[in-house]
Order: C-alpha cells, then structure tokens, then sequence
C-alpha cells in the first residue's frame, strides 16, 4: 500500500480519496478514462440515432465497449518489462496469422480480413495495430539514439512486413494506420529531419508505384477524393451526401434522431465510417467541437503521460499510441469533411463494429500499464 | 573503426520531448484546420447544404386535377371521367419481369405484341415507381387478377381518373379525344404542369380547350428516403409537410345539341360524309358529324399498335374529319352567291327569261357544257335557274361575269378560307382566281385561266373546293343577309366548386356588304324554290317552317366531253359527291347546315333528306310543331 489511508475529512473528500487508491490499484489513470468513458458514452448515444433506433447495435457496442475495457484493465495491470520481454513474439504470431489469412483469402477468392475461430472472430489486423509499434519500440529500446541507417533499413522491414499483408487482404485503410503507428514510433525516437524529407521523396516515389498495383476501386476513392462532383451519383456519393448532412446540421444540428439525412439513408454507412457525420448533423458544430475537445483531452492526457515514462520502449510505444489514436481521429474527421480521400477508417469508440473498440482501449490499457509502473523501470 | 554510440538516457528523453512537443503543435495545427473545415461547412455554406438536405428528403408528388367535363347544350354529358382499374407495377419488386410479363400473357391480362414495349418502359422507369401497363381493366379482368394475386410480387391494381365518352363515337370529330402525351406535345407543354397525367386532349375541343380542361396539379410533399421510397417519418420525427389541393379542369359546355347531333349521325348512318349546323345568329355549331368515326376511348386507355393501324388502314378514314379537312367541289349549292353577284354588279335581270336546251355552248369556243343528266329546263328566269339549279343559266351568268368579279364576290362568304372555328385544323378550301392560277402550277402553260374554267366555276366544279363546315357558314351568312358569326363549339364555361356560368360571347366575323335587301330576297325566295317545287321539293315537302335550300352535286370523276355519266356503271366511289345546304324557317333562320354525302350522287336524292331530318330536330317541339323562338 503505497498511500495511507485517509480517514479524516468530508464524506467527498473521503471518496475521492478513496476512488484515487481504488484507480492505483487498478493501476489505472482517472483523467484518462473519464475521457475515454465521455467519448464512448457520447458515441452510444449518436449511434442509437445512426443505426436508426436499433438498441441491438447499441447493446453490441456496449458489449465490446466492456470487452475492451476488460482488457484495458488487464493490460494495464501487466508488467511493462513481461510486455516488452514477450513483444517478439506477438509481432511473429501477428504475422503469421496475417499469412494464414491471405492464404485463405487467396483459397477462397476475394477480400479476406478475418480469421473465424467459431465463437468469435478475429482480425489479426487488429492484434498489428499494437504489435507493429510495439515490436519498433522493442528493437530501438537498447540501442542509442536517433537510430542509424541500418536500424532505419530493418525497422522499415519490420513495418512493410505486416503492412504488405494486410494491404494485400486488401484493407488499405489499416495497413495504413500500421504504418503510420510504427513510422510514429521512429519519429518520436529522434529520426533526423534530413531522413524525413528524403523519406517523403521515396514516398513519392512509391505513392506512383502504388497506384499501378491498386484494385479499381481504390483507385476510385482516391480520385473522387480529388474531384468527388465527377461521378455525384457513384463514388463521390459518400463524400457530397456526408457534406450536405455535416453542412445542414449547421450550428446547434437538428436534433438527436432528427437528421434526415441520416435518418432517411441518404448519408452512406451512417453508424460506422461516417458516424461523424451524424453528429454533424443533428448536433451541429457545437456537438462536432465538443468531440473533438474529448478527443484532444485524451490526446494530450495520453501524451502527457507518455512523457512521464522513464524508458525508451515505454515512451517509443505510449508516444505512438496517443500519438496514433489522433490520427484515427484525424483521418475519420478528414475523409468525412472532405479534406481527406475515404479510407476506411472508423470514428475511434463511436464508430459501429469490428474489433478496433477492443484494440483501442487495450492500447490504452498498456499505455496506462507503462506510466504507471514507471518508477519501478530503471530505477 | 566506428565510434561506437551509447545510450545517453537524458539526452533521448529530451530528443523524445521536444518531438512530443512538435507532434502536438502539429496536431493543434490539424485540429485548427478540421474546425475551420467544420465551419465552413456548417457556418459559412449552412444554408446551401440545408436546402440541398431539404430537396434530399422531400419530393412533390403531384395530385392530378380532374379534368374538366364536357356537356352538350342542354347539360348532357359528352365526356366525363371515370375510374378505371389499372394494372401497375412496382419494377423492383417484381423478382422475374420477364416470366412475371409472359404469364400476364397467359392470363390474356396484357397482349403479346405489347411485351417488348412494355419492357421498355418498364426498364426506362425508376425502381421504384408504380409503372402502368394494363389500363381499363374489366371487372372480369380484376377479378381473374385477384385471385391469382399472391403469384404476382410488386403487382397492384389502382384506380385512376380516365376520360369517358359514354356516347362513344358520338360527335367525336367535334370532341377530339385525349391520348398519350407524344413527344411532339411535350415541346409545347409545361412539363410541371402535366406531371401525374399522362393524358392530354388530341384533336378537337379536348385539344384546343386543353388548357381550360386540364386545371391545375396540386401537390402532396413526400418524404422520401435515399432510394426514393416515401417513408413516414424521419428518424424519430414526422416532419411537416405540405399539400396543395388540385384545382380541377373546367367544364366546357358546348353548342351542340346532342339530340340533333344523333339525329344527323343516324342519317348518315352507313355512308361516308359530314354534317354542319350552325346557329346563324351567332355562330353556335349545332352539330357537327363526320363519318365514319372512332371511339375516342381506345386512345385515353392507350391505343394498340394494331388498333391504331386498323384505323389508319380504313379505306374510309375513320381519322378523318371531313367536317373540317375534307375538301370538295362545292357543286351547285355555289349558285345563290353566283345570282347575287350577278344582281350585285346587275349582269342580270331577275325577271329575264333564258332558254335551257341542256346545253351551253361557250362564245369563242368549240366546247360545249352539258345540263346535269341532260335534262332540258326550257324558259328559265333567276328564281327558276336556282329553284331547279339550271347549269345552262349559271354558265352564262358566270361567264359574263367572269372570274375576278366571281373571285372578289365570293371571298367575303368565306370562300378560300377557314372560318375561324374554335378547334384547329380545318382547310381553307381554294377559291380561284387568275392569281392563284398563277400560282399554283408550275408549267406556264397551266398558269393562263381559260374562259371554259370560269364557266365551270359558276357551278362550282373545277378548281373550286370547300369544307362542309365552309358550305354551312356560307348558307347561314345567307340566312343572316350577310352577318358574318365565327363558328364556336363551346358556348360556356362551368366553374366545377360553384357551378357559376360564364357565357362565351359570339365573335362577330364582320358583315358582307353592299348588296340590295330585295338581291337577298330574290336569291332566298329562289332556295325556298329548291325545297318547294326545285330540286329538293321531295325533301321539303309536308315541312312545319318553310325553308331555303340549295342541292349541289360535285364531280369526282371528270366525265369526258361526249361521254354521260352513268352512275351504275361507274364504281361506288367515283360516283359524285351529294350536296345541301340549307337554312329554316326562312325568314327568321335559327339554323344553317350543309351536308355532305360522298359518293351519294345528286344531291336531291342523299344529302337533301338528311338535311331534313336535322332540321326537323332541332326546330319542331314533340308535337310536331315548330317550336317558339326562346
């Protein structure tokens, strides 16, 4: 027992007291799940309007919400060392079941993402979310910093790898955010802004490259993203019907279950891709900013608690998890607005479905297990 | 060999710093740019995107307005509507069209010939929307439907307003019809305006009142969803949505006489020809017939291909309306307004004597024109010549007139062109003139107008052609001694709510001038002659009113100049045209018609008969007697 127990003061006082060593013992950071329990509790109440009044999508959110808070709470009770320690091995049996998946895809033809166990479903996808920052933090862990060419050479391999795989499933929208969580990883360890730039010019290069492998319809997002009047009725669709829903909700929205474009099905996947858009348009910008003040408040919580960190795995991997849950945002927010072209990118703990709930808030659960054991690292 | 790095734990927690310092400058900057996104979406465009969100969700569904009626003079209906079981379909929720189609056939509840059309519109409609493709159904049809009912997924029968003529064929060619809106009307409509109908009058008072019968479209605002299926209710909310109530047609009540209109069908019954009455006070038209004719129904339910061509095939033109657009040789009945020139410009003297030998022969020329069925008339003064329509006379009346001062004559009776009749489409008919020579042929040799021409103008063969409807205005400008009346068939509009009248006044054509009270007198105590002791005595005999005629016979087949026609050697469609023109009572006119029979010969023997009968039903009470003047 690390505090004393409070036994003067108000009955508050005595409460709060008492809930702070409730949280220690969880080993669990207050601020940082409040944010995370508004936004959720935010989305459950958006998404019984997006999904048109079905309390059965909303109870199965609630379900992975707990899901995902159960394993938040394991995760953060485990010990960081065990978790850096057993990160090779996860990265290996991510990849290898990202092998199995594309082979059964490649069986059973067509896009293949998930691997069915009977009893539930699993996106190995997912599991690299984590794995991929985790396994660059590992490697960069004892080795001095900013890192050299040949840590940059190997650690590029350690991310293509996985992403490659998940790419070719094909599920650019992920292979994307993999990428982005682990090249996070090497920013946030110091990589020189010369390498950046040059990286950038290979970027380029492999966005050219990229193009002549892409299936049709990627090819369609990304030029209806550039132009999305050209085909009002095809591709453009998603993003024109999103904007007319975010830009008549105006101010103060229509009011919860009063959007009609929501409601009457003009705006495409409304509770899950473009759930943004619901919020749009029935809470108005004031509901909008509200969000996005949610969001920045974890945001920054979970930086802050990054930089508390006394090590190099346990800052490289909570700097790229906070870092990374604002580019979930940032994207889902951009493809929505049309600022960014759309790529499947769900609204993190509001969108409807898949197992991202449960990835997200087991990535909190490891950030929160790092802080919190942090003076026991090093020391 | 390399320097070998170490570890420096302060220094990478500082690099580490500063770069979660320029990572959340960076997502500041990102978040600024999304909220600034956000209102110029939400703030500066609000009002765009509304109104783009408003016309997402909600659609006018337009609400048909009932189509005006049409009634006869005494408020019998001539065309109503009805409602009508149609057979629609929803094509989306149809799974198999095509075996859906082909088992219609089965159950003869479409035809076969009207598949593939159907598929068609079928495949240029939307999804969603209720496409008609049987229309009229009978109650026999419903129920052969309504039974088997389950068989058929996205398969309803509705009711919708249609148009009906419960007299069928009866005055058809006064009526018009409405039919499909065609491509060609579609250029001239406001498209708006005939959303919800697919109707629009075709051709006579249906036509050219089309505007006062087809009212207005209401609206009905549906929501809608993103597949445009109406839904009721938005989300949780049912919004406010507008009607506007259709304001419904006009009713039409016509000039005609149903009564006298049946009485001069069934007078005509079985012969091809057209019959004209019109007041001559103010240019009502009583009745107007032109047979054969159709049932304008066929063409509101949707006419077949087949239907259509059996029409258009007719060796009788059922089609066509000879009242209007049928052009003849005026025959004889043009020889009251030759006397009057010839007393206009006093070429003649009423009281001398000619003498008819069946023969003319014309001064200067070796040709010689023939008395009709070469009859001898003898001594014949003007009330004689046109009492017993002596060609011989007229021949010599025309010929010292000659064609210009004929020409210049006649124009004002509405000779050469049309009367002005409130329906479209009738032909002027030609008028001769040494001009309209000129004009009409091409070859020099054509252009001269010979003397022998004008000789045969003067009883109204040759060049020379009018309508029926031309021939009965004539006959009832001689009525009136010269008032001219533009012909109408709708005398009133009804108001549908209010049932308030509002007369149409007659519109006056203007007044022919410049001839003698006691010329008049002389040319219609002459035609009272023609149904008294002249041609048509047979017809006017025993009558309750006495009345002025004149018969007319015209040529179809120019008989050559030492041949006689025969008309029972001469197939039944070269015989000639039958003529009469005639107004009653004489002195006082309420009506003036002209009949026409064609290929009914004289005019005596078809056309003068009928013409009784019509003017027996419009003037004489049930009692037999003429009925007071109201």
């Amino acid at each position: 027992m690390m505090y004393e127990e409070v036994t003067s003061g108000s009955r508050t006082r005595r409460t709060l007291s008492g809930a702070a060593s409730v949280l220690f013992e969880l080993k669990i950071d207050g601020p940082l799940v409040v944010g995370l329990a508004l936004i959720a509790a935010f989305g459950l109440v958006v998404l019984y309007s997006a999904s048109g009044q079905s309390t059965a999508t909303v109870v199965r959110t609630a379900l992975r919400l707990l899901l995902g808070t159960i394993a938040m709470l394991l995760l953060a009770r485990v010990n960081p060392n065990f978790l850096r320690r057993s990160t090779p091995w996860m990265y290996a049996l991510g990849c290898l079941l990202l092998l199995i998946v594309v082979a059964i895809g490649h069986v059973g033809m067509g896009a293949q993402r998930w691997l069915n166990f009977g009893l539930f479903r699993f996106q190995p996808s997912e599991l690299m979310k984590l794995a991929v920052p985790m396994m660059c933090a590992w490697y960069l862990h004892e080795r001095p910093l900013p890192p050299g060419w040949t840590s940059l050479a190997l650690l590029s391999v350690l991310i293509l790898l996985p992403v490659g795989l998940v790419a070719i499933q094909p599920d650019l929208g992920t292979a994307a955010l993999i990428a982005i969580a682990g090249t996070l990883v090497i920013i946030l360890a110091g990589l020189r802004a010369r390498v950046m730039v040059a990286f950038v010019a290979l970027a380029a290069v492999g966005a050219w490259f990229g193009w002549s492998f892409m299936h049709d319809y990627q090819r369609k997002r990304v030029l209806m993203f550039l132009n999305p009047q050209a085909d009002p009725l095809g591709a453009g669709y998603h993003i024109i019907q999103s904007q007319i829903a975010i830009g008549s909700g105006g101010v103060f929205g229509k009011g919860w279950m009063n959007g009609s474009q929501a409601q009457l099905e003009f705006l495409p996947e409304r509770s899950t891709d473009f759930i943004f858009a619901v919020i749009g348009e029935e809470f108005g910008l004031l509901g909008l900013l509200l969000l996005l003040l949610l969001y920045m408040f974890v945001v920054g919580r979970a930086i802050y608690l990054a930089t508390q960190t006394q090590d190099t795995f346990a800052r490289l991997l909570a700097g790229s998890l906070a870092l990374t849950f604002f580019v979930y945002v940032f994207i889902n927010a951009g493809m929505v607005t049309g600022l960014l072209p759309v790529v499947g990118v769900p609204l993190p703990l509001v969108s409807y479905g898949g197992s991202s709930v449960v990835t997200l808030l087991a990535g909190f659960g490891i950030l929160m297990a790092l802080y919190s054991r942090r003076k026991l690292i090093g020391s | 060999m390399p320097a070998v790095r170490i570890k420096d734990h302060w220094r990478e927690q500082r690099l580490f710093d500063q770069r979660s310092v320029v990572c959340a400058a960076i997502m500041a900057v990102a978040t600024v740019g999304l909220i600034v996104r956000l209102f110029v979406l939400q703030v500066a465009r609000h009002e765009y995107y509304a109104e783009l969100s408003q016309g997402n969700r909600v659609r006018n569904e337009p609400i048909p307005a009932a189509r005006g009626l049409i009634l006869d003079r005494h408020g019998e209906v001539i065309a109503g509507n009805q409602p009508a079981y149609q057979l629609e379909l929803v094509p989306e929720e149809v799974p198999e069209m095509h075996q859906t189609l082909t088992r219609l056939v089965q159950l003869d509840l479409i035809r076969a010939e009207d598949v593939d059309e159907l598929e068609r519109t079928i495949d240029s409609s939307r999804r969603f929307d209720s496409v008609p493709i049987r229309l009229r159904m009978s109650d026999e049809d419903v129920a052969r439907f309504a039974v088997r009912r389950f068989e058929f997924p996205g398969l309803d029968i509705k009711t919708r307003q249609t148009r009906w003529y419960p007299n069928a064929e009866l005055a058809v060619h006064a009526l018009g019809y409405v039919g499909a809106i065609s491509e060609q009307d579609l250029k001239h409509i406001d498209r708006a305006a005939y959303a919800g109908t697919s109707l629009i009058g075709k051709l006579g008072v249906e036509s050219a009142y089309e505007h006062e019968l087809h009212g207005s479209n209401g609206f009905r605002e549906v929501l809608v969803n993103a597949s445009g299926r109406s839904v009721e209710r938005q989300g949780a909310f049912v919004p406010n949505l507008r009607t506007r109530a259709p304001g419904a047609g006009e009713d039409l009540l016509l000039s005609i006489d149903l009564k006298v209109q049946r009485t001069a069908e069934a007078a005509l019954a079985g012969h091809r020809g057209a019959v004209v009455a019109l007041d001559p006070n103010n240019g009502d038209v009583i009745a107007l017939v032109s047979l054969p004719g159709f049932d304008p129904t066929m063409f509101g339910r949707g006419i077949t291909a087949s239907e259509y061509g059996v029409l258009q095939s007719d060796i009788d033109h059922p089609l066509f309306n000879r009242a209007l657009r049928g052009t003849y040789p005026p025959g004889s009945t043009v020889k009251p307004v030759i006397a009057l020139a010839g007393l206009t410009y006093h070429v003649v003297d009423p009281q001398a004597h000619r003498y008819c030998a069946g023969a003319f022969h014309l001064p200067g020329s070796s040709r010689v024109f023939h008395e009709y069925h070469n009859e001898h008339h003898g001594s014949v003064d003007l009330d004689d010549a046109i009492a017993r329509s002596c060609d011989i006379y007229f021949y010599g009346l025309a010929d010292v007139l000659g064609v210009d001062r004929i020409a210049t004559f006649m124009a004002p009776f509405g000779f050469g062109s049309g009367t002005g009749i409130d329906i479209s489409g009738e032909k002027p008919g030609i008028l001769p003139s040494r001009q309209w020579k000129a004009k009409a042929f091409s070859r020099p040799a054509d252009q001269v107008w010979f003397p022998g021409e004008t000789v045969n103008f003067g009883i109204g063969q040759g060049y020379l052609t009018v309508t029926p409807l031309q021939l009965a205005h004539y006959a009832s400008i001689i009525a009136t001694r010269g008032k001219i009346w533009r012909p109408r068939l709708v005398a009133a509009y009804r108001d549908p709510r209010s049932g308030q009248i509002r007369r149409v006044p007659a519109v006056s054509g203007g007044e022919v001038t410049g001839i003698a009270p006691e010329d008049w007198q002389r040319v219609v105590h002459g035609m009272i002659g023609v149904t008294t002791r002249g041609t048509a005595a047979a017809s006017g005999a025993h009558a309750a009113y006495t009345f002025a005629g004149k018969t007319g016979t015209a040529q179809v087949f120019s008989v050559a100049q030492n041949e006689k026609y025969n008309a029972k050697l001469i197939s039944e469609r070269l015989r000639d045209h039958s003529w009469f023109i005639a107004f009653a009572p004489a002195d006082e006119p309420r009506i003036a018609l002209a009949v026409l029979q064609e290929n009914g010969g004289a005019g005596a023997s078809a056309a003068a008969p009928i013409a009784r009968k019509v003017l027996d039903a419009y003037l004489l009470g049930a009692d037999g007697k003429l009925k007071p003047q109201t």
